[in-house]
């Protein structure tokens, strides 16, 4: 605080505090209760704004300087990881605080397509001003768009009026036995009643040796399904010849538009990839696991704690630590070092890669990092063989993959089906077809990133390595399906506008790249040469994934539809 | 000169790779990345975040190099070849993304640029980067908050450069990047203006931007400097090396520069606080005291009114009084009549000019200075535990410790740059002990902060020394080898258990025992201490007990371990080594030692008093018992520093004859018969010794104002008029007399000093490299070992009681320099810290119904004080600091002269006052008040 001291020579300022804000005592009392027993390391920043956002709707400037010093962590370092994700709402002295009740509506391709921007544009004026209306970067739920989340209760094929009584009913929260009655939904007596934990008890008991249950998974050809591909079994072995401690980070951050299969998994079967962690944790010698969940699925989150709860209260097996972390909202944190670095409370920016994760990972120390599906699969493989899985697929290809189809389809949802499988097959046999009045114009085959190929192209094989001749590739298998009544221009303008939201901001060819290309790429006809000059550099520089496939949908406009912006 | 932060025991074997390098063959060694490599062979790179000395960051992606066989291009500031590798830094592909990426950037910042040099707008125009081809994003506003820095981010690049340089560097945490994607955001806090937010404006980030986003404040840096000088701060003990930027002799700015005790960072008042030198109420001509103005006790100066007191006289004049003066009271009442304060300030060779003046000139050994005020008892216990007055290890040795054990000192505050290398350090895993009545902002980062009670030091460390001894903790061979007089040490500690003194302390047993053990067996132990130690009536005692700690454990004489008293000012190492000390002759030869004596005489050709000289309270007392009647005082302020001011301040007025050299009419000056106007120190040339024991050189940059003259010109000019045959014609001649007795730096020369600006003693001998760790094999003892002197619990002179229940600590301001009389006339300095404060926990500031920035008045049994409270929880509850650098409430007014009986160093860290609400602040003089950038930081935007 500063006082003006008036004096008979000039106006003076006397600081009456230190340098800088000032711990206000009561929000610190207010934060040291929230967080109670809880431990101060800095690597839990992010579980500890939750606690404060949760608690008081949001994290006003005094509680972060108070969050600071009871962490004993400089303000700085509070308030730019505070801002850097999308379910912080900072409010400084002056602002308003948000109103009690949020509404996010998902603006990415799915559910753009299904008209959430409609919905956008009537929520504010029927909620009225004490809820606030946000769009919001994909929310996983893309077979039941359009979607709007309404505080955290998800409100699928969302109107305005079903939004509106949700909103007049205070519905907030999507509660654990709205999940736990998902049908088919597995708990955890259910799953020991079906022979669960049984490969773990066996391996842990000593009836297996890591060695061949590692060499079992290479031969089974599963790769990493968050998308990269990367052959498990070999990741296995990588990270089993580095020294201990190791570690273990299980990647539930499934924020790639259009996917939604880990979540599917997760609410009907959450013990199948829990069990093929415990697995790999024993397999590569890890005593320690995180698992990183994304904040946008609450419901769930509360089947992972009661789930995760039941597995140690009475464990098959002696099993690896588990902790569970919350994401806060940001995309980027499915990029395996930014959610390492999420993990640890910081900035979800990506690591400069070498070194690689599997040698200097969470905390220093070489990790395990896995998909959730990838883990998912570890039990059926064992028990079943790993011919049984790479017996499957189609067009040469081998295994199976969870393709979270939507978009212009009659079935939309989660389709486990042989890789290799071309669109036009994935539609008809798994889809229904497509919706009526509707032609197959294009689709994007791996969500966001993965570029947009025409109706021409429906008959490739769909897998990894088969599309990357296209300038396209599959990912996390997120197929979303346009058709005539849609534009590729519009769909690649509305993942590049999801890119520049979500690029973490650290490197210039994705920060600023984006930025610009959005820009350039709102003109009618495209400044095309620039473009892909832009994007050569985007692809080339970009220090991760979001911003090397950024320029992917660009380009496959230019190179697939090119009379919709010559 | 760079040393990198890397423990010294981890130092491999240089391997090499052979990689291609733009179809070049290429052998480089393994842990160069590609851009240094690149450099090396002279390979242009572009780049914009790399900045060499800093961590690269590998986020601009102007650097980027194709490595066939990669997907990806990759950042060759980030990236170290292996064998075999194939690096492209010049294909189309790479030249593509490295335009792009600088394209970009460029087509973010305004066409006009808020600097000279931008490394933007240099590679853009090295690579050939047009007129950027895309839109501009929507500008953030200025930021002129801050009275050093301004804040452009319309030219900021995200390159984090500055996030680095204030976090990684100095660990001052106040800069973050915040928000994401295009919003992200170089923010001070929690995105508070800059000069609202913790920031202490070290000016690292301005150093380190690349594009003028962050520059110094009032466009200084806009105009071309005539020339650069190298020199060294001259502020305090840590001897940071700078490069003043000089144009029409002002200094425009300062950098830094890559010394050893430094590496290139500075902190406020090194980068900011130098227009002092410029300030108008700088001497320019010779004053003589007007006859009819007699001296009181009882004043505040006014600089601007020296005409009430002074009148202007010719050099011949001014030196003849000054010299008659001096020489008819030796001649009328003796040798011993006469006293010398030399400074700290100045340089060795003035220093020892000033004491052989006293020594050969005066004829007595009185003569004394600020070491007296600040390190006295350390150096006393040094110099009966060790025999050597200097620090074992130097500051940026704390690297190579497992743990660093900080008591009795604010090194954020007094020493910054040491600070920093003690935070880097902790944040490299090494384990902080911070011990301290106050919590200070290193608490943060300190794996046990042990806020003890005030004037309970010996408690703690002898509770410490029990633990060792009790749980057998201690280093026998080391005791039995190298120390004497264990036994006694060991059977006094036996009635120190932690938990008897946990009570005294406030320390609790179990912390008490695990700080101990951590001390003791760490591979190696780094205790560094301040005045929070010596400035006791038990300072020499607290000493004691930290170098029995280092002695018990064997935690002295290898790198990473050892003990080192952060010294003060920038020169009171190398002030002390050249005998501005009353009871040694220079390099610590003992006045009352036969042999040395001898060496003198015989250097010197004269008859020498042979007994040790008066200590400053004690040259204060005898003046005002008229045993002492004249005083030639350079460069010091005693009239403010000195403990119980008042008295001091009538001590001196009864001088018969008082000359003064400063720069500034300070409050000593104004009781001057003579005052002669002297050099700042860019005003001249010559060598300062830091904590680190390095001997390093200032230059001249500037040429001093009106009729000022160098020190070292004035010294020679007393001298001759007093009856010394001196021919000095340059301090280089002094350096060289200073290598023929003082052994320690008999290997420096002048020339070596020139080419290199530092060189460490010892260094007996010309080619020396000088030694960073001493007492490797023995001590510097008569029999080469050390010795354990025990203590006991002594309690402070002045006790609270019921009518003064509250303890007063002083001590100083980052922003302000000792008594001020430089800090607060620096625009910057004086505009962040303008007023005087006391500051005292909030809650007992509730209890005496006070606000945060209300006034307070502070009273002790000896002088009344009125003042700002600044609410600070740092502050122990029962206690005020006061900082005694503002003459409108000079904090030694209150405190107590009792001295130390060893060191006779006063107790300015503790004595009882009575604090109350209310009291009229005395109103300011013609500086200070922040007055200097009142006018333009008021147009300037203020949130």
């Amino acid at each position: 605080m500063t006082v003006e001291i008036p004096s008979k020579r000039k106006r003076s300022r006397v600081r009456g505090t230190p340098k800088g804000r000032a711990v206000d005592p009561k929000a610190r009392e207010e934060v040291r209760s929230l967080l109670g027993d809880a431990a101060r390391r800095r690597d839990l920043l992010i579980e500890h704004l939750h606690k404060i956002q949760d608690r008081f709707g949001c994290l006003s400037a005094a509680h972060l300087v108070g969050l600071a010093a009871e962490m004993k962590m400089a303000m700085a370092e509070v308030y730019e990881v505070a801002t850097f994700y999308h379910h912080f709402d900072v409010v400084k002295e002056g602002d308003a605080a948000p109103p009690a009740i949020t509404v996010r509506v998902c603006d990415s391709i799915a559910c753009d397509l299904a008209g959430s921007h409609e919905l956008l544009k009537k929520l504010p004026a029927l909620l009225g001003q004490d809820v606030r209306v946000l769009h919001a970067p994909c929310v996983g739920r893309c077979e039941t768009a359009p979607v709007a989340v309404v505080g955290q209760n998800p409100v699928p094929f969302a109107t305005a009026e079903k939004v509106a009584s949700l909103v007049t009913a205070k519905a907030l929260t999507h509660s654990v036995t709205d999940i736990a009655i998902t049908p088919g939904h597995i708990d955890y007596v259910a799953y020991r009643a079906a022979r669960g934990y049984r490969l773990a008890a066996s391996c842990v008991g000593g009836s297996r040796s890591p060695a061949d249950i590692i060499e079992l998974m290479e031969n089974s050809g599963l790769r990493g399904l968050g998308g990269a591909g990367f052959p498990a079994g070999r990741k296995w072995k990588i990270v089993a010849a580095e020294p201990a401690p190791r570690l273990m980070a299980i990647n539930i951050d499934e924020g790639e538009p259009g996917t939604f299969k880990d979540r599917y998994y997760l609410e009907r079967d959450p013990h199948r990839f829990l069990e093929g962690a415990i697995v790999a944790a024993w397999a590569v010698g890890i005593d320690t696991v995180y698992i990183y969940l994304r904040d946008e699925y609450h419901g769930c989150r509360a089947i992972l704690e009661r789930e995760l709860a039941a597995l140690q209260a009475d464990p098959p097996c002696r099993i690896p630590q588990f902790h569970l972390r919350r994401g806060a909202g940001a995309y980027i944190c499915g990029e395996e070092s930014a959610m390492i670095e999420s993990i640890e409370g910081k900035r979800g920016e990506p690591r400069l890669r070498p070194p690689y994760v599997a040698q200097v990972g969470l905390f220093g120390r070489p990790t395990l990092e896995h998909n959730m599906e990838t883990l998912h699969w570890v039990r059926e493989i064992v028990e079943r063989g790993p011919e049984w899985f790479a017996g499957h697929g189609r067009n040469g290809r081998k295994g199976l993959r969870s393709f979270s189809v939507s978009g212009r389809v009659k079935k939309p949802g989660v389709h486990l089906a042989p890789a290799g499988i071309t669109l036009q097959e994935l539609i008809d046999e798994y889809c229904g077809g497509m919706l009526e009045g509707h032609t197959l114009y294009g689709y994007l085959p791996g969500g966001a990133s993965g570029g947009i190929l025409p109706a021409s192209m429906a008959n490739v094989p769909l897998d990894f390595d088969t599309l990357n001749q296209y300038g396209c590739f599959i990912g996390s298998a997120a197929v979303v399906v346009l058709s005539d009544k849609d534009t590729a221009t519009a769909a690649a303008r509305n993942v590049m506008k999801f890119f520049a939201d979500e690029s973490c901001g650290q490197c210039t060819p994705c920060r600023v790249g984006t930025e610009k290309a959005l820009h350039l790429m709102k003109d009618r006809r495209w400044d095309q040469p620039l473009l892909k000059e832009l994007s050569q550099a985007m692809m080339d520089a970009s220090i991760c994934g979001l911003g090397q496939a950024a320029p992917n949908p660009m380009l496959s406009v230019m190179k697939y539809f090119p009379t919709e912006v010559d | 000169m760079h040393q990198p932060l890397t423990p010294s025991g981890s130092e491999k074997i240089a391997a090499t790779v052979t990689f291609t390098l733009n179809g070049q063959s290429v052998v480089a060694p393994a842990d160069q990345t590609i851009i240094q490599i690149a450099d090396d062979h002279g390979i242009e790179v572009p780049r914009l975040c790399y900045m060499e000395g800093m961590r690269a960051d590998g986020n601009c992606r102007t650097c980027m190099v194709e490595i066939k066989g990669e997907r990806v291009l990759a950042a060759s500031c980030c990236r170290y070849p292996k064998d075999g590798m194939e690096v492209t830094t010049n294909s189309p592909r790479a030249v593509t993304s490295q335009k792009m990426s600088l394209e970009l950037l460029l087509s973010d910042i305004p066409e006009t640029s808020y600097t000279l040099d931008s490394e933007l707008d240099l590679w853009a125009t090295k690579m050939r980067v047009g007129k950027p081809r895309f839109h501009a994003r929507p500008q953030p506003v200025e930021d002129l908050s801050h009275p050093a820095m301004a804040v452009h981010l319309d030219a900021c690049i995200q390159c984090k450069r500055c996030v680095r340089a204030c976090r990684e560097e100095q660990v001052n945490d106040v800069i973050g990047y915040a928000f994401r994607g295009g919003h992200s955001k170089i923010v001070f806090d929690l995105d508070d203006p800059m000069g609202d937010s913790t920031c202490v404006a070290c000016g690292e980030c301005v150093q380190a931007c690349p594009t003028g986003a962050l520059m110094p404040a009032r466009d200084v840096a806009m105009v071309v400097p005539d020339k650069t000088v190298d020199s060294v701060c001259p502020y305090c003990g840590v001897g940071c090396q700078l490069t003043y930027n000089v144009k029409d002799n002002r200094i425009l700015y300062v950098q830094g520069k890559d010394g050893p005790a430094n590496s290139s960072r500075l902190c406020v008042k090194g980068r900011y606080g130098f227009d002092y030198v410029q300030h108008r109420h700088r001497l320019t001509k010779p004053l003589i005291r007007k006859k009819d103005v007699p001296k009181h006790k009882d004043f505040t100066v006014d600089p601007e009114k020296w005409h009430e007191v002074f009148r202007e006289a010719t050099w011949e004049e001014a030196l003849d009084f000054a010299a008659t003066g001096l020489r008819d009271i030796r001649d009328t009442y003796g040798k011993r009549a006469l006293a010398g304060f030399g400074s700290a300030k100045g340089t060795n060779e003035e220093a020892y000019l000033f004491q052989k003046l006293v020594r050969t000139g005066f004829g007595s050994n009185n003569v004394d200075h600020c070491t007296r005020l600040c390190h006295a008892s350390s150096v006393a216990a040094l110099m009966e535990g060790i025999n050597s007055g200097a620090v074992s290890n130097q500051v940026r040795d704390v690297v190579n410790a497992e743990v660093i054990f900080v008591i009795g000192a604010n090194p954020t505050v007094n020493h910054p740059v040491a600070a920093t290398w003690i935070k880097n350090a902790a944040k490299a895993g090494v384990k902080l002990i911070v011990a301290d009545p106050r919590r200070g902002d290193l608490a943060r980062h300190a794996t046990y902060n042990l806020q003890f009670n005030a004037d309970t030091d010996v408690a703690l460390l002898n509770a410490m020394l029990h633990v060792i001894v009790e749980e057998g903790l201690v280093d026998e061979t080391f005791v039995q080898d190298r120390t004497s007089g264990y036994a006694a040490l060991a059977d006094n500690v036996k009635k120190f258990s932690p938990e008897a003194m946990a009570p005294i302390c406030g320390i609790d047993a179990q912390t008490i025992r695990e700080v101990a053990r951590l001390y003791a067996t760490s591979k190696g132990s780094m205790i560094l201490w301040g005045m929070g130690i010596s400035q006791h009536v038990h300072g020499t005692d607290n000493a004691r007990c930290l170098i029995a700690l280092a002695l018990a454990t064997g935690q002295i004489g290898k790198p990473g371990s050892g003990l080192h008293p952060l010294r003060g000012q920038n020169n009171v190492q190398g002030a002390s080594d050249s005998g501005l000390i009353p009871m040694f002759y220079p390099d610590y030869q003992r006045v009352n030692t036969p042999e040395a004596r001898a060496r003198f005489e015989k250097l010197w050709k004269i008859e020498l008093d042979p007994d040790p000289g008066l200590t400053v309270v004690e040259i204060m007392n005898a003046a005002k018992r008229h045993e002492i009647r004249g005083m030639y005082i350079m460069g010091e302020n005693p009239a403010m520093s000195d403990p119980d001011v008042d008295h001091a301040r009538a001590a001196m007025a009864a001088l018969d004859h008082v000359v003064v050299q400063d720069i500034f009419l300070t409050e000593t000056a104004y009781l001057a018969d003579v005052v002669l106007p002297a050099t700042a120190w860019p005003e001249k040339v010559g060598t300062v010794t830091n904590t680190d024991r390095m001997v390093q050189l200032g230059r001249k940059a500037i040429e001093p104002p009106g009729d000022a003259r160098e020190d070292f010109w004035l010294i020679v000019q007393l001298a001759r008029r007093i009856g010394l045959d001196w021919d000095y014609s340059h301090p280089r001649d002094v350096f060289n007399e200073m290598r023929l007795c003082m052994d320690s730096i008999a290997g420096i020369t002048w020339e070596r000093l020139e080419q290199q600006s530092s060189v460490t003693y010892p260094c007996v001998k010309e080619g020396d490299p000088g030694d960073p760790v001493v007492f490797i094999e023995n001590f510097p003892t008569a029999s080469g070992r050390a010795k354990f002197v025990p203590a006991d619990l002594i309690s402070a002179a002045e006790r609270p009681d019921a009518d003064y229940p509250m303890v007063l600590i002083t001590g100083r301001q980052l922003e302000h320099w000792h008594t001020g009389s430089m800090t607060r006339r620096a625009g910057a300095l004086d505009y962040i810290e303008p007023e005087p404060v006391a500051s005292i926990h909030p809650l007992d500031l509730d209890s005496l119904g006070v606000a945060a920035g209300g006034t307070l008045t502070i009273e002790s049994r000896r002088g009344s004080i009125s003042l700002y409270a600044r609410a600070d929880d740092g502050t122990p509850r029962g206690a005020v600091f006061v900082p005694f650098c503002f003459y409108e409430a000079a904090a030694n007014l209150l405190t107590n002269p009792v001295l130390d009986p060893f060191g006779k160093i006063p107790e300015f860290k503790y004595c009882a006052v009575k604090v109350t609400p209310g009291g009229e602040v005395p109103e300011r003089m013609s500086f200070g008040g922040g007055s200097i950038l009142a006018e333009t930081m008021s147009t300037a935007t203020r949130t």
